[in-house]
Formats: structure tokens, sequence, C-alpha cells
């Protein structure tokens, strides 16, 4: 783009003049240019109209009332309450998650980019990681229920029946929804970190630090950058996603607590999100209030789009920069 | 000095060596979580495989009907039923898939060159969050604006009584539909292909693109010939993420195309298009309650192994494309 708008800077008429005369358009060359504009112009128009059609029908529909009062076991639209329970869920669910994905995301890309020994290992972890990223989410979701229904697991949501585990807690939805957020934090990590020149880490070896304080104090704070795009892409799909916390998180209706330990007992009870909630509600669900599934549809749009804002912030300013004077 | 020089000097090596052996095994015990789930989801679905062989991917009977009798099998394990013939959701799978990815490679191609090319500096601009929101949208919310939005239109406006009539002894046409899942599966997966296609398009040495435009070539032309080719391992890679992202797509589609496994008939005319149909990710939340019973649960992590097994087919041969990528020094991001 910026090439053409230089060539086009001084005499900009002669010079389309004399390429307008020299190339010859055909017409498939004219149709596949108009379909090109139309591509383009369908993803802003599609983009244009889910956001300004949620906001119309959520904004209709939502009220403050309703974000902050329980929800409530009513068929009736007017009688199901608000919906506090599953935003808190998904903001227990998304910290818990991102506290648990990012310290081992970033763990594994350090080790990738900067050990890496024995090679076996790392191509083996390389290749592991990718197909985590490629696993649908409902698989993890049932293989996270085959894990946390084992009895010694049981600590973390509750004993169902003799040696069987509930298997379903915000402990076993966060663990599953981590592996979502892992190979996004592992991805942007490297890349942040392979971006910085070797002479960075050459000149702290000279200062006499070795490798671990040469990444703790050099290295990390270096690519922090990356390592925020990475957990906010992560944040973003675990905010997002449906079948863990539809398979995982028990989708009760309101944050049912479990065990005795204060502060621990929501994490091992059930609960939703606003994903879940929206599902439950929507015809395809068994509830039938749109109208609730819309707001809470938008307040899930909302972060979203707030997420993806800050994603914006992070990369638009300036990294450091590396050159030489 | 000399003595208390040393002793910092050894320790800082230790804590190097205790740090990678740290990481190293985190890193293991990862990897190992991964082969576990691997291994685990085919050891539960073994036995319904075993039960019925290769004619499990093949047709034959309901699919409901055999999913009941699953379901409701004697408790004693001698007699678990495990009978299942699961091509209507094979082949629902592959059709959804197939055809989204088809129309989804076009449409980013198409806007990729839009992009880079011929869009105003604005229009690009916008464009690229714009690209970026559609990724972002959770699928629970293409799947509210599908159930609410495009299933009534179809069912009220573009079916018509006549169409309805032709399969009523068949099945029931209401607008869930595989034309519904398609679209938004398009729309879904659209914007994970463009980014991909525009990072590579840029890519692409400029000399290339000037050496054709020199031969009197127009823009059009240049990009069709050099850049598209030189880009197409990227655009190979991006339609196997494309794919896996739409294989795993779960909630959307149990919203949007019917809760009726059913293998559309394309002799039906265009009333195949809006015949539902039912993927295998969308069985597994359709059926999430019945887990616990212990057949009908294996009967899912058998879909599970099916779904588990091509998007690792398919990370194989995304990671095949960027590497001859690499071989023509063009950066995969």
């Amino acid at each position: 783009m910026s090439a053409h708008a230089q060539s086009r800077a001084p005499a900009a008429l002669i010079e389309r003049l004399r390429t307008a005369h020299r190339e010859s358009w055909s017409l498939g060359d004219l149709v596949g240019v108009a379909a090109a504009w139309a591509a383009g112009l369908a993803l802003c128009a599609i983009a244009a109209a889910i956001v300004i059609y949620m906001m119309v029908q959520g904004l209709q529909y939502l009220s403050i009332s309703e974000m902050f009062s329980h929800p409530l076991p009513g068929l009736d639209q007017s009688q199901s309450g608000g919906f506090l329970d599953p935003i808190l869920g998904t903001v227990v669910l998304t910290i818990l998650s991102t506290l648990l994905a990012a310290p081992i995301g970033i763990g594994i890309a350090v080790w990738l980019t900067e050990y890496g020994k024995p090679s076996g290992l790392a191509r083996a972890v390389e290749s592991g990681v990718e197909v985590v990223a490629g696993t649908p989410s409902i698989v993890l979701a049932i293989f996270g229920l085959l894990v946390f229904q084992e009895g010694f697991l049981s600590f973390l949501s509750y004993e169902a029946t003799d040696g069987v585990a509930f298997g379903r807690s915000f402990f076993a939805a966060a663990a599953m929804m981590s592996l979502i957020a892992l190979p996004l934090i592992v991805g942007a990590t490297r890349e942040a970190m392979n971006g910085i020149p070797r002479h960075v880490r050459e000149a702290s070896y000279a200062l006499g630090k070795d490798r671990a304080s040469t990444i703790r104090r050099v290295l990390l704070p270096a690519s922090r950058r990356g390592i925020g795009t990475g957990v906010a892409l992560g944040m973003g799909r675990i905010v997002g996603d449906t079948a863990i916390v539809f398979i995982l998180l028990g989708a009760s209706l309101r944050l049912e607590s479990q065990g005795d330990i204060p502060g621990l007992q929501v994490l091992q009870g059930t609960g939703s999100t606003l994903t879940t909630y929206v599902y439950n509600n929507s015809p395809a669900g068994e509830g039938g209030s749109p109208d609730k599934a819309y707001a809470a549809a938008f307040v899930l749009l909302a972060i979203v789009i707030v997420l993806n804002f800050g994603i914006d912030l992070i990369t638009r300013g300036k990294g450091p920069s590396w050159t030489r004077a | 000095m000399a003595a208390p020089g040393t002793q910092p000097e050894q320790d800082p090596d230790r804590t190097d060596r205790r740090v990678e052996l740290g990481l190293g095994a985190l890193s293991a015990a990862v990897l190992l979580l991964i082969s576990f789930m691997i291994v685990f989801v085919f050891a539960k679905a073994w036995p319904s495989f075993a039960a019925n062989g290769l004619a499990w991917f093949g047709p034959g009977g309901d699919i409901g009907d055999q999913l009941t009798a699953i379901f409701n099998s004697p408790a004693d394990p001698e007699d678990y039923v495990y009978e299942l013939r699961a091509w209507p959701l094979l082949y629902a799978t592959a059709l959804i898939t197939g055809i989204s990815v088809l129309l989804a490679t076009v449409l980013s191609v198409l806007s990729a060159i839009f992009i880079v090319e011929f869009a105003p500096g604005w229009i690009a601009s916008l464009l690229q969050p714009v690209v970026r929101l559609l990724a972002a949208v959770p699928s629970v919310i293409y799947g509210l604006i599908g159930v609410l939005v495009l299933v009534p239109f179809f069912g009220n406006h573009l079916i018509t009584p006549e169409q309805k009539e032709s399969v009523q002894y068949v099945i029931q046409l209401d607008g869930s539909s595989i034309l519904a899942g398609v679209l938004v599966l398009t729309v879904m997966i659209t914007p994970i292909m463009v980014a991909i296609t525009v990072d590579a398009l840029r890519s692409v040495p400029r000399n290339w693109m000037e050496g054709a435009a020199a031969l009197g070539v127009n823009r059009f032309r240049a990009l069709r010939t050099v850049g598209i080719r030189a880009a197409r391992p990227a655009i190979v890679a991006a339609a196997i993420l494309a794919t896996a992202r739409a294989l795993g797509e779960a909630i959307m589609l149990s919203m949007v195309t019917g809760s009726i496994a059913f293998a559309p008939n394309p002799l039906d005319g265009l009333v195949f298009f809006f015949e539902p149909a039912k993927t295998f990710a969308s069985e597994i939340v359709d059926c999430a309650e019945g887990l616990s019973v212990k057949p009908f649960g294996e009967t899912m992590y058998a879909f599970a192994a099916i779904l588990l097994i091509s998007s690792a087919f398919l990370s194989f041969c995304g990671w095949y494309a960027r590497r001859s990528m690499r071989k023509y020094t063009l950066q995969a991001r």
C-alpha cells in the first residue's frame, strides 16, 4: 500500500494515464477485482451487522438490576431473575484459568527457546502443544471429565458416590480451559523471545549473569509485550468457550459451593458462565428466554471487545529497540 | 576476597541448572498430560469400535434409535449394547466442514487481495480490527444470532410450503439446516484465514511483484499469478487451521443445524441444503447428560476419538505445509 501511495505522489495523473494505457484489464480481471471489493466490504458489513444487532437487542433487554441479581429458576422470562452468577462465574473461571495457563505457558516457552535440550524432547513438546491447539474444546471437556471423575481427585470437586468424584467444578473447568489458552501463550512468548537478538543475551553473559538470571532480568521483561498479547488472546478464548463450561462446570444456575473450606468452596463447586447462560436460555437450550440470552450475549460481546481493545493497546506501543547506535 | 568471591559464582551455576531442570520437567509434564489425553480417550472409545468393527463408519438404521438403545442398555456389562452406524454424523461433519472451508477459502483469499492491494488506506486499516473482532466473537453469540435470526428467516421465508411437503414423511424442515450451519461457520472461520493470508501476501518479495508489473501485467493479474502462487503454502496452512476449527465447532452447530442426526440426501435437489444434520462435536454436546451411562459414554468417547485423530492429522498437515513454505524462504507467521 505505502509504495503505491509514494509512486502516486509526484505526478499521479501522468503515472495513472501511462499505466492505464499499458495495462489491459480483461473481463476476468475486472470480475476478480469486483469480487475482492465485495468480499472485503462483506466482512465489514457482517462485523457491523453483528455488533449493531447485538447492541440493539442487548441494550433493549439489558437492565442494571439484571446484572446484579441472582438467576431464579422461573420458567417465564419475567421470573428468571438476573445473571449475576454467570458474570461472576466468567470472571472467576477466567482468572483461575489464566493463573494456571500463564506460568505454565511462559515456562514452556522459555524452556523451548533458551534451553531446549534434549532436542528430541523439545520437538515432542512443540508438537504436543500443536496438537492441543488443534484439539476441539469439546474433546478436552470430556477428557477432563474422565480425569476429574477419578476418585483420588475428588478433593477438586466432591465425592458423588463411593470412589467416584463428581468431576464438575471450577477447578476442573479451569484446568481444561488453561489447555486452550496454553498454545496461544506459548506461541506469543516464543515469538517475542526469538525476536530478541543474540547480542543482548551475550551482553548479559559478559556481565557475569548466568542464563537463569538473564531470562529473569533481561529476556522476560523485554518480551512483556508479546506475553501480554498471548495472555490476552488466551483470556479471549477462555471467556468465549462454551463446551468446557457446559460439561465441566455443571452449568448450574447459581454458584453452588461444595466442601467447607472458605474461599475454596466456590472453586470446588459448580456454576455457569455467560456463555452457558446464553446457550441455556436460547431456543437450543431448555430455557426459552431469548431476551435474557440477548442481554447476556451483549455483556459477553462487550467483554470480548474490551479484551480486543486491550490487545490493541499492548501491541500499539513501541517495544524496546535493540539496534546498536 | 577470594573465598567469598568463588562462593556466589558456583551458586548461580547451580540455580541455572535447577531452573533448566524445573522448566524441562514442567514441559515434560504437560507433554505427558497430552499423551495421557490421547491414550485415555482411545482406551475409553475402544469398546465401541471393537463391537462394531469397520461397520461403525458405515450407514444403516436410524442413528437416533441406535443411540437410545445404547443409552437404555441393561446394567449387566455382559449385555451392553454398542450397535452403532455413525455414517450420518460422519457425512454431516465432512459435508458442513468441507463446504464452509471451501467458501471461506475463496472469501478469505479475495478479501486478502482486497486488503493488500485494492483497499483505500482507511478501509484497509479498518479491516484489521474488523477481522480480529470477527475472529474473537464467541461461538455461542454466532449460534444465538443463527438460531434467532437465520433459522426463523429460513423457516418462514426461504423454504416454501411445497418443499416442506415434499419431504414431510422423512424429515421436518423448520429452518435449522445445513445451509444455516455452513453460513455461520463460514463467517466464523474466514477471519482466521484472512489474517494468515494477508501476512503471507505481504511477505511476498516486492521485486517479484515488480517483475510481473514490468512485464505489463495489471495489478490483479500480478497478484493472482505471482502473489497468490507464492503464498499458496500459507493459504493451505490457513485452510487446515480453519478445518480444525470447523471440525471442533460444537455449540454453534448444535444450536443452528437442528438436533436430528440425519444424512441429507443430495437427490432431494435444493431442499438438500435446508435439511437438518448433526456433526460429531454437536452430538457430544447434545448427549452430555448421558456420559455417565457406561456404554453410551464410551460411544461419545469414540466420537471424540475421531475428532482427536482428525485434528492431530490436520496439525501434522499444517506443520508440513509450513515447512514447505520455509523452503521458498517465505515466512509463515
